[in-house]
């Protein structure tokens, strides 16, 4: 009997990631803290549809965590906006569930900390990933090491993971990502906490390239991206660009009821600014 | 060399399933260079020697053991201290800021943080930064820079730089969140100095062993005076490095009960406490898998819940995984007893033996009447040694408030 090789995880977001490919651009990824500011259901699910509608190709939704240790003050923030709001993992997977049930297409990449699906187990999480409509899941403490406990479980159900790969990965490591067949690879473009400066001379189109040759995946940069302007100079040379602390501080700044417009005129200037190459 | 302890956890940092490395990728070329430096060092003899010279010139030891012949007889048991309140710092945490230190200059860093709750393991890493010549950060959440403003001070007098961390539950767990935000940035150039047996590898295993000399010296001494292992080995377990140090020295030796003592807090019914592996359940927290305190109901389901505890140095909602394992497998028991019962149990050892000692360690001495009773109902008196792992000069504000004076 030959083993028949799986279907590949997560077609929604691969195929939104190849249709920017098609246009010649990158794809915009726009983060979101889920439940922030109000930890009301259906307004996280409209500020996404938002995302979406303003241009955003893939939407990382965070889930808030009692204690984002690799996360900067902006997302900390969101994250004890959404946690005092009453917001958590089930939140977040409503959350996916009602923009489903609203029509919206967008592929949804679930961001956060191992303890809550560890919590409520890593097989009813899988299961409730694929039944929302989760397209992949970013761990930020689960490393190649020991990401097969939670990606096995996923990609049972069809759901991907993204693993990060940082400016301190060695070859070896980045090496080891192919394996696990990634929708995208998350590159933290610099040392540090969410929310930092970008420091362009950091960010070398040799080692997007690098890494994309060695995983075999599509490679998104994050980590301080904060204008168009940033925006543009990353997206010429990776095939998506993440924008996280600079979305949540408009959402932190939105009068109330305000977020969905908030995020999209940030997401529309960003977008405006991937012209195809 | 270090003195080399068996159960070695591997490269992946696994006691049984607990343990394991879940750190976000910016981390784990750096913990693969320092479990590289570690593995190095503790079988180089030189590094050793200059370990062990330091603990005898620097920090004193060996610290003494000593019968506390007037609580034994409280209690109903021969009674053995083993006196690390009489390390240079007060307690035992400067073992491992020590062995760290070292290898953290040996390394070529340049610049030592760490987080600390009570403020002992801050104080520590002052103080071995300030021998070394190194810059030193020590993180500590807001309400424990409140409450422990004496040890704020030693710090700073020592020349360090104390961040209070505004974040979470403002304890030692959101301080050791952001001293996992300061490594992720300068991570070329830091060293992290963990103070207990918590922690991605190698930490869970370096501690203990840096902290192994308690239990090895505590052995020997007994051995010398009575001739005998002890029944039971007793010690406070916050994150657990008192308490991995001393039970190292007796892990092997099946006759040899083993006991650590939880903060119960107000009463684990409560939901107000520290008993993480009492009452705690499977789940992951800063870099391993352990027991921790953890919320199950929907909305907060995996949310970390705030531990409570008088003691600042139990006040933790994790515990180290080698403590989970050794759950596991029944070798050691865990018990928890209330803040009301180790102020207790502090009062009752100044009375009888003229010793204060810290908030964290009267927990272990608050579960001696009940393992003592044990023990006696299989005949004999039982001989027991316990870790008195620090001393109370620093909860002398928090002690007078709680039994309502003013100073």
């Amino acid at each position: 009997m030959t083993a028949v090789a799986p279907a590949p995880t997560a077609p929604r977001l691969r195929a939104g990631l190849a249709a920017c490919r098609a246009e010649g651009r990158a794809a915009l990824v726009v983060y979101l803290t889920a439940g922030d500011p109000g930890g009301d259901v259906a307004e996280t699910a409209a500020i996404v549809r938002a995302a979406a509608a303003a241009g955003a190709d893939v939407v990382e939704l965070g889930v808030p965590f009692s204690d984002p240790s690799a996360d900067g003050a902006a997302i900390q923030a969101a994250m004890e906006r959404a946690l005092a709001a009453g917001a958590g993992l089930h939140h977040a997977l409503d959350a996916v569930a009602a923009v489903r049930a609203a029509g919206c297409e967008v592929p949804v990449v679930l961001f956060g900390y191992y303890n809550p699906p560890f919590v409520m187990g890593v097989e009813a999480f899988a299961a409730r990933c694929a039944a929302v409509g989760v397209d992949a899941v970013l761990t930020v403490d689960l490393p190649i090491d020991e990401l097969d406990e939670l990606r096995l479980p996923l990609a049972a159900h069809g759901v991907g993971v993204i693993p990060l790969v940082a400016p301190t990965s060695t070859a070896a490591r980045i090496a080891r990502v192919r394996a696990v067949d990634p929708p995208f690879v998350y590159y933290i473009s610099l040392t540090g906490v969410t929310g930092a400066a970008l420091d362009g001379a950091r960010l070398a189109p040799e080692r997007v390239r690098e890494i994309r040759d060695a995983t075999g995946a599509p490679v998104a940069v994050g980590f301080g991206i904060k204008t168009p302007a940033d925006a543009a100079a990353v997206g010429a040379l990776a095939d998506g660009v993440v924008v996280g602390s600079a979305i949540v501080a408009r959402v932190g700044q939105a009068p109330p009821g305000g977020a969905a417009a908030a995020v999209a005129t940030l997401v529309s200037e960003l977008r405006a600014a991937l012209a195809p190459r | 060399m270090i003195l080399a302890t068996a159960h070695d956890p591997g490269p992946h940092g696994r006691f049984g399933r607990f343990g394991g490395q879940y750190v976000a990728e910016t981390l784990m070329p750096a913990l693969a260079e320092l479990e590289a430096a570690w593995r190095a060092a503790r079988v180089d003899d030189g590094f050793g020697d200059e370990v062990a010279a330091l603990l005898r010139d620097y920090v004193g030891r060996p610290s003494l053991l000593y019968r506390a012949a007037r609580l034994g007889a409280a209690v109903g048991a021969r009674v053995y201290l083993k006196r690390e309140d009489l390390n240079h710092t007060g307690a035992h945490k400067i073992n491992n800021c020590i062995g760290q230190a070292l290898l953290a200059r040996r390394m070529g860093k340049r610049r030592l943080i760490a987080e600390t709750g009570a403020g002992q393991h801050g104080v520590a890493t002052a103080t071995v930064a300030a021998l070394l010549g190194l810059p030193c950060v020590i993180y500590m959440g807001a309400e424990d820079v409140a409450r422990q403003s004496l040890n704020v001070f030693r710090m700073k007098l020592l020349g360090a730089t104390v961040v209070p961390v505004e974040s979470g539950t403002r304890t030692l767990k959101d301080a050791m969140n952001e001293a996992l935000r300061d490594w992720v940035t300068h991570v070329a150039d830091t060293f992290y100095l963990i103070g207990s047996v918590a922690g991605p590898p190698p930490y869970p295993w370096m501690v203990r062993e840096l902290q192994a000399v308690i239990g090895a010296e505590a052995r020997a001494q007994l051995l010398a005076a009575e001739g005998r292992l002890p029944d039971a080995a007793v010690a406070c377990v916050g994150g657990g490095s008192n308490a991995a140090g001393l039970f190292a020295g007796f892990v092997d030796d099946a006759a040899v009960e083993l006991h650590g003592v939880e903060a119960a807090g107000h009463g684990v019914a409560t939901g107000e406490h520290a008993a993480t592996l009492g009452a705690g359940r499977e789940g992951v927290l800063h870099g391993s898998k352990s027991y921790v305190l953890t919320h199950t109901d929907p909305a907060r389901l995996g949310q970390i819940a705030a531990a409570h505890s008088v003691s600042a140095g139990l006040d933790y909602p994790g515990v180290g995984p080698e403590h989970a394992a050794w759950k596991e497998s029944g070798r050691v028991r865990y018990q928890a007893r209330t803040d009301d019962e180790a102020l207790a149990a502090l009062g009752q050892l100044a009375r009888t033996e003229g010793i204060l000692c810290a908030l964290e360690t009267a927990h272990a001495l608050a579960a001696l009447p009940s393992i003592a009773g044990e023990l006696a109902g299989r005949g004999g008196e039982p001989l027991i040694v316990v870790c008195l792992s620090g001393r109370g000069d620093k909860d002398m504000n928090t002690v007078a408030q709680r039994l309502g004076v003013t100073l």
